[in-house]
């Protein structure tokens, strides 16, 4: 559960004050799938980091699953980022010296898994995601789809209970772009939390419930029923 | 993360950029190398200069007439030194720790027999000479043990000497004229070679009397005294200035133990091999801004994987960490090799330049090692702090 009361985030831009986030408060419970929409600027992405433990809030509070997060240490944040957070963005952000197979890894390895357990759960994602074939694969030599797919793999090997995902098909064409958004919502279906940003209404109507930001503040806040 | 996993992710990253990482790694490589190389020399050079002067015993005192020194007002009738004579030198003799005492002279003379005539370097030295200095005779025997004051006429040949002016011929018994006076060939010293371009075998061994004579000087060049091994140095000295003191009626000498001219050269060559070994620590320097250069460009280049590491869970420590890592790696890697590559270029120039003297000082070489993974570290401190002070947002943002 994710708990935001009262968040302000200001960026000083040269010496322009920006109140990307302007005392907004939001409840997000487990399990649920929220789209984040709004025109560039309107603080979404800020939201998703503030979220995602990226970034710090200038005042407010932010609770997860119960407990105040804003006040812990950088080490503790880094903590639950590692066990409850999966990210997946737009540009994939892949190693692109490591494999596929390896870059799905790299969470297993910053948390410390032992190697036998890391095989067999890389393993079991490799084939959940029908990368199989592509495991010895670079970043360079698979298609975006393909790097999505990797990327979404990683977000969710170390079982998060949140999945955050900014703009996720925005450098996917649109049939892509679709079978991404099944697999992330299929890992909805499986119970976890599932919070996308995106600038696409018909992206933003697939969620239950939408979220429109503008000028850092929510402008609406309503369930949706998907069609 | 474990150790191993660290590693692991280092070495990835090393390999990735193959061709940089060999190329910065090998100024750091040529830079140990450098050092190692120029200090085996230094410390072969070192080494063979001590010998070299080590090899005529190292428990001599030498004595030389005048000494430097400041007087209030003018110096007038005291202010000229005395000079050694061969009372000085027998009044010596009998000093508690003294083994052997020898008067010196030495200078330049035309030596002439059987129609052939060499300028050589000529020695007044006394009959305990060989002895003193570890000189062999070769042939026939040194200067008898005479009276001092008035010995024999008899002339020992260097080797060089003796082949020049006999060829293979026996000079035993051979009239010699060193000067305007006539000697007999009594012996031939073993061949001893070159020292600092002295040729010790283009020479000829008179009594130091007759050397007087021949050169038409009154005093000595200096007394030199080979004391009991194991005897302290301090009170050779002091014996030997409290005889010559009771003689001159005061101090109008110097007495320089070898020991003292030996630690005043081993200092010499010490200081030579240390400007040696900077000079290598300038191209390790060199090789060191390389790395540093890497480091930033490493940095710079992987901003958007250091906000991807961030968002997955890795601490700022973590990050700092993996960085470091890497330069050190880098750099130990290049020392490795430098080490390689020193030692056996060393190697290879003692196998093929016979009388080059190379030694490899293993301290030094050591000190390379552990200097080369400081570089390492110190080259990664900074562009580690900024890789981990990135803020992940921004760091994300970059392509």
């Amino acid at each position: 559960m994710i708990d935001l009361t009262a968040i302000t985030r200001i960026f000083h831009m040269g010496d322009q004050v920006v109140r990307a986030l302007d005392d907004v408060s939001v409840r997000i419970s487990s399990g649920e799938y929220v789209s984040i929409m709004g025109p560039s600027g309107s603080g979404k992405s800020t939201l998703l980091n503030i979220i995602g433990l990226l970034d710090k809030p200038n005042s407010g509070n932010y609770a997860l699953d119960g407990k105040n997060v804003t006040a812990l240490s950088e080490n503790e944040q880094a903590q639950i980022r590692r066990e409850k957070i999966g990210f997946v963005f737009q540009t994939f952000h892949l190693v692109p010296r490591l494999t596929a197979a390896e870059n799905i890894e790299l969470p297993l390895i910053l948390g410390g898994i032992p190697p036998k357990d890391r095989c067999l759960r890389v393993d079991a994602a490799l084939l959940a995601f029908e990368l199989q074939d592509r495991a010895q694969h670079r970043p360079a030599e698979l298609s975006g789809g393909q790097r999505q797919r990797v990327a979404i793999a990683r977000a969710t090997i170390m079982q998060p209970t949140v999945i955050l995902a900014d703009e996720p098909t925005g450098n996917l064409d649109h049939h892509i772009g679709g079978e991404v958004m099944s697999l992330l919502e299929k890992l909805y279906e499986s119970g976890t939390t599932l919070i996308v940003v995106t600038h696409d209404r018909e992206l933003g109507a697939r969620a239950h419930r939408q979220i429109i930001m503008r000028d850092g503040k929510i402008l609406t806040d309503q369930a949706n029923d998907p069609a | 993360m474990n150790t191993i996993d660290t590693f692991h992710f280092v070495f990835r990253s090393l390999t990735a950029h193959r061709l940089r990482t060999i190329l910065s790694a090998s100024g750091i490589a040529i830079g140990i190398a450098a050092v190692i190389l120029l200090t085996s020399i230094g410390e072969g050079v070192q080494r063979f200069v001590l010998s070299e002067f080590t090899q005529f015993g190292t428990n001599i005192v030498t004595i030389t007439p005048g000494k430097v020194s400041t007087h209030g007002g003018s110096l007038g009738a005291i202010g000229s030194a005395r000079l050694l004579t061969i009372e000085d030198a027998i009044a010596l003799k009998h000093s508690r720790y003294t083994q052997y005492t020898n008067a010196s002279v030495m200078g330049n003379a035309e030596i002439r027999t059987q129609g052939r005539s060499r300028r050589v370097t000529v020695y007044g030295q006394g009959p305990d000479f060989s002895r003193a200095f570890n000189m062999q005779v070769g042939i026939g025997q040194f200067l008898p043990d005479d009276d001092p004051r008035n010995p024999r006429a008899y002339v020992v040949l260097g080797s060089k000497a003796h082949t020049e002016l006999f060829g293979g011929d026996n000079p035993l018994g051979a009239i010699l004229q060193v000067g305007g006076s006539r000697f007999r060939v009594i012996g031939v010293m073993a061949s001893k070679g070159q020292i600092l371009d002295f040729d010790l075998d283009d020479t000829v061994f008179i009594p130091t009397m007759r050397a007087l004579e021949v050169f038409n000087r009154e005093g000595l060049m200096e007394i030199n005294i080979a004391y009991q091994p194991g005897a302290p140095v301090e009170a050779v000295v002091d014996d030997i200035k409290r005889v010559l003191v009771a003689r001159h009626g005061r101090e109008d000498f110097t007495v320089i133990p070898q020991q003292q001219m030996l630690s005043t050269m081993s200092t010499v060559l010490n200081v030579l091999k240390f400007a040696v070994a900077a000079l290598g620590g300038i191209s390790l320097l060199v090789g060191a801004v390389g790395m540093v250069t890497l480091m930033h460009i490493a940095v710079a280049e992987r901003v958007a994987e250091i906000g991807l590491l961030t968002a997955l869970g890795a601490t700022r420590t973590r990050i700092r960490i993996l960085f470091l890592m890497e330069s050190t790696a880098l750099s130990t890697l290049g020392g490795l090799a430098g080490l390689m590559i020193g030692a056996g270029v060393a190697w290879l120039l003692k196998l093929l330049v016979s009388n080059l003297p190379v030694n490899i000082p293993w301290d030094y070489v050591l000190g390379a090692l552990a200097l080369s993974v400081l570089i390492g570290l110190a080259a990664g401190v900074i562009p580690a702090m900024r890789a981990a002070k990135l803020n992940p947002v921004d760091a994300l943002r970059t392509e």
